[in-house]
């Protein structure tokens, strides 16, 4: 294991992986006869250069933060939890919910039941496929996936026949009532130049917390050690006593309710109601920015916030070089899946063959 | 419901089951060699966009489907070499092919075509057209066999029938040649098969290949013979569907054709009426559209009948040394 010091882990390879994800993006982009260099000033001008732009990158990126823990903690147990898409639009429901039905006297109180209403029903989403995983063995990954899809026909199933406000066509909840609307950035820092309309809320806090929360789990808890112990061998967990079935059981529903977290800021913080596809592919990022964030919280953060400018800047970049389709974006995420997840070997074994050298020649 | 009426309901069961059928075919090979492959709804998607492109582009169907397999194979071979050569993650290739084709698809497309995704409408020679069998005409007069004969089994286009032929050859060569054992083998036991003396990468290579002609065919067949050009996230879930199928299936040719029938008549019936009322009771079209992945994760679940998945499946193959 340590064939390269740990900087090089943590730091060079993920660097090195994420430079080749963009070359590639950047030859598309050649290919379809815009300049790379200046769709990449456009990106970042319109994700970071303005309180505007910043406004959305943060939003997207307190989605990502969320879906991206979510896999992350369910990489640490080393099970591939690729369901957050469906955790997170039972949240939703969590959400739509607790804030539909119970009048709240203030934002504080109903954040704090919408956060336990999220993390329930996301929770509850995972459990099925954890327990079949846990007791009879069915590869989570393939009921992740079937709960997704189940979870996407129950969501406008609802929207449809139970939730859907008579007389309005649209498949969508009434909207939430005053007391259940979270501050956003305008209303907490009006002086940072946030526009009243702004999506970054209050929920970016929990976000923050959620991140720190994991970091205690994982890090400093007996729970967490556990975890990691079963991720690193089942055989050697099991000999030392630790239970198979709890582990898979608690890191499964932990990640289902981070993901199912995403929801108090997408539906209660920004849409205000519970529409047809609240996730909008989010618990998929969460793949990627889990695998760039070393399924760390420290990288979980900034591989969202990486992939909250791509997303803001992808916007904008849509806007202003109309040859570049916002589906671009998903090339990018893509290659950054396929680099640093699929093709880490690739990148790998060279790397640690230079260090291994060097190592040698110092001897 | 008189016998008009299920006729064209089989009639689009088995339009809608021949993609499901090749997907989950190419899925087959793919996982029978210990390749677990969550790429299939992606290697379509870039099928039907490949196809439908140049069969736009040249006015030829067949040099589309051509294209739309040499595509799916491209990205078959990334597969094969993150998973077997780079021995990564073969779930996360998957889900980063299945970006990359939704990606790719609309950006190209768009730059192409600039129809918003699309491409133009394929007319003429630029789409498979439905075929008559021999005496389609002759017997349709005859009770309950010709029907049966001229409105069901004849009048389809070419890829249902390759689809169809596809199911006993992929039995004869799993099960009947010198290939399809050591291909089942390598999805087994790679080590046995290894100190046999018989390349494990060669045979995983072969079988992911295959995997990629297949998806290749199904894809084209969503785009120039079901449809009459790409649309934008064409293939609509039905990469998950055939995964569904293949586990349905339990991993053999055979199941593999009655689960993909199955599914497609799910879908039919879905697509033919809205809501079904039995009594007082109303079924909604969406637990229909749900129906193949409840069924699936019962399978596999393992209350009826258990799925038990190559026992290779998902591990890179590392040689000893």
């Amino acid at each position: 294991m340590d064939k390269m010091p740990r900087w090089a882990d943590v730091a060079l390879i993920p660097f090195i992986n994420l430079v080749l994800a963009l070359a590639v993006s950047a030859l598309v982009v050649l290919y379809i006869g815009e300049s790379p260099v200046e769709a990449l000033q456009v990106m970042i001008r319109g994700s970071v250069g303005s309180a505007y732009g910043w406004g959305f990158t943060l939003y997207y990126a307190t989605n990502f933060i969320f879906t991206g823990l979510g896999v992350a903690v369910a990489f640490h147990a080393r099970m591939f939890n690729i369901g957050g898409e469906g955790q997170a639009a039972l949240g939703g429901l969590g959400v739509a919910m607790v804030s539909l039905y119970i009048p709240w006297p203030h934002w504080s109180l109903a954040l704090l039941g919408a956060t336990i209403g999220a993390a329930i029903f996301g929770a509850a989403w995972a459990a099925i496929p954890a327990y079949l995983q846990a007791k009879r063995g069915s590869h989570i990954v393939i009921t992740t996936i079937m709960f997704n899809f189940i979870a996407s026909a129950l969501l406008v199933y609802l929207l449809v026949n139970v939730f859907r406000v008579p007389g309005n066509m649209a498949p969508e909840t009434a909207r939430f009532a005053e007391g259940a609307r979270l501050p956003n950035a305008y209303d907490v820092a009006p002086w940072l130049g946030f526009s009243r309309s702004t999506p970054l809320n209050v929920s970016f806090f929990v976000a923050v917390a959620a991140c720190i929360g994991v970091w205690l789990m994982i890090w400093r808890t007996r729970l967490g050690y556990e975890i990691r112990a079963y991720g690193f061998s089942e055989p050697g967990a099991v000999y030392a006593g630790i239970n198979p079935v709890r582990i898979i059981m608690i890191s499964m529903l932990v990640s289902g309710g981070l993901s199912g977290l995403m929801a108090i800021n997408s539906v209660m913080g920004e849409a205000e109601r519970l529409v047809i596809d609240p996730v909008q592919g989010a618990g998929f990022v969460g793949i990627a920015v889990a695998l760039m964030g070393r399924s760390h919280p420290v990288g979980v953060f900034l591989a969202a916030l990486l992939f909250g400018m791509l997303y803001q800047g992808g916007a904008e970049l849509e806007f202003e070089m109309p040859a570049v389709s916002r589906e671009m974006l998903l090339v990018i995420q893509a290659l950054v899946i396929l680099f640093t997840g699929a093709l880490d070997n690739m990148v790998r074994t060279p790397v640690a063959r230079v260090f291994l050298s060097l190592r040698r020649e110092r001897a | 419901m008189d016998f008009a009426t299920i006729l064209q309901l089989l009639d689009s069961t088995v339009r809608s089951a021949t993609p499901l059928l090749l997907a989950c075919l190419a899925g087959l090979y793919s996982e029978r060699s210990g390749i677990f492959d969550i790429g299939l709804e992606g290697k379509m998607l870039i099928s039907a966009f490949f196809s439908a492109s140049v069969a736009a582009f040249t006015g030829n169907v067949w040099i589309g489907l051509l294209a739309g397999i040499a595509a799916s194979m491209v990205f078959a071979a990334l597969h094969g070499l993150a998973s077997i050569t780079f021995r990564g993650n073969q779930l996360i290739s998957g889900v980063a092919i299945n970006f990359l084709a939704a990606g790719m698809t609309v950006v190209l497309g768009d730059s192409w075509f600039q129809l918003g995704g699309r491409t133009p409408q394929l007319v003429g020679d630029g789409r498979f057209r439905d075929i008559t069998l021999p005496f389609a005409e002759a017997i349709a007069d005859v009770p309950l066999v010709g029907p049966i004969y001229s409105d069901l089994i004849s009048g389809h286009s070419i890829l249902v029938y390759m689809a169809f032929f596809f199911v006993p050859l992929t039995w004869w060569v799993l099960y009947r040649t010198r290939f399809g054992l050591r291909l089942r083998a390598v999805g087994e036991n790679p080590a046995a098969v290894d100190t046999a003396g018989i390349s494990v990468v060669r045979a995983r290579y072969s079988a992911v290949l295959i995997c990629g002609v297949l998806t290749g065919i199904a894809g084209a067949y969503l785009a120039t013979s079901l449809a009459a050009g790409f649309n934008k996230d064409m293939s609509a879930g039905r990469g998950f569907i055939a995964l569904a199928a293949l586990i349905f299936a339990k991993w053999r040719p055979w199941y593999a054709l009655y689960a993909s029938l199955l599914f497609g008549l799910l879908d039919a019936v879905g697509a033919r009426y809205q809501n079904i009322a039995i009594g007082e009771f109303v079924i909604p079209v969406q637990f229909m559209q749900a129906l193949p992945y409840i069924l699936t994760v019962v399978i596999l679940a393992g209350f009826v009948g258990k799925a038990i998945p190559p026992r290779a499946g998902g591990e890179p193959y590392v040689k000893e040394r």
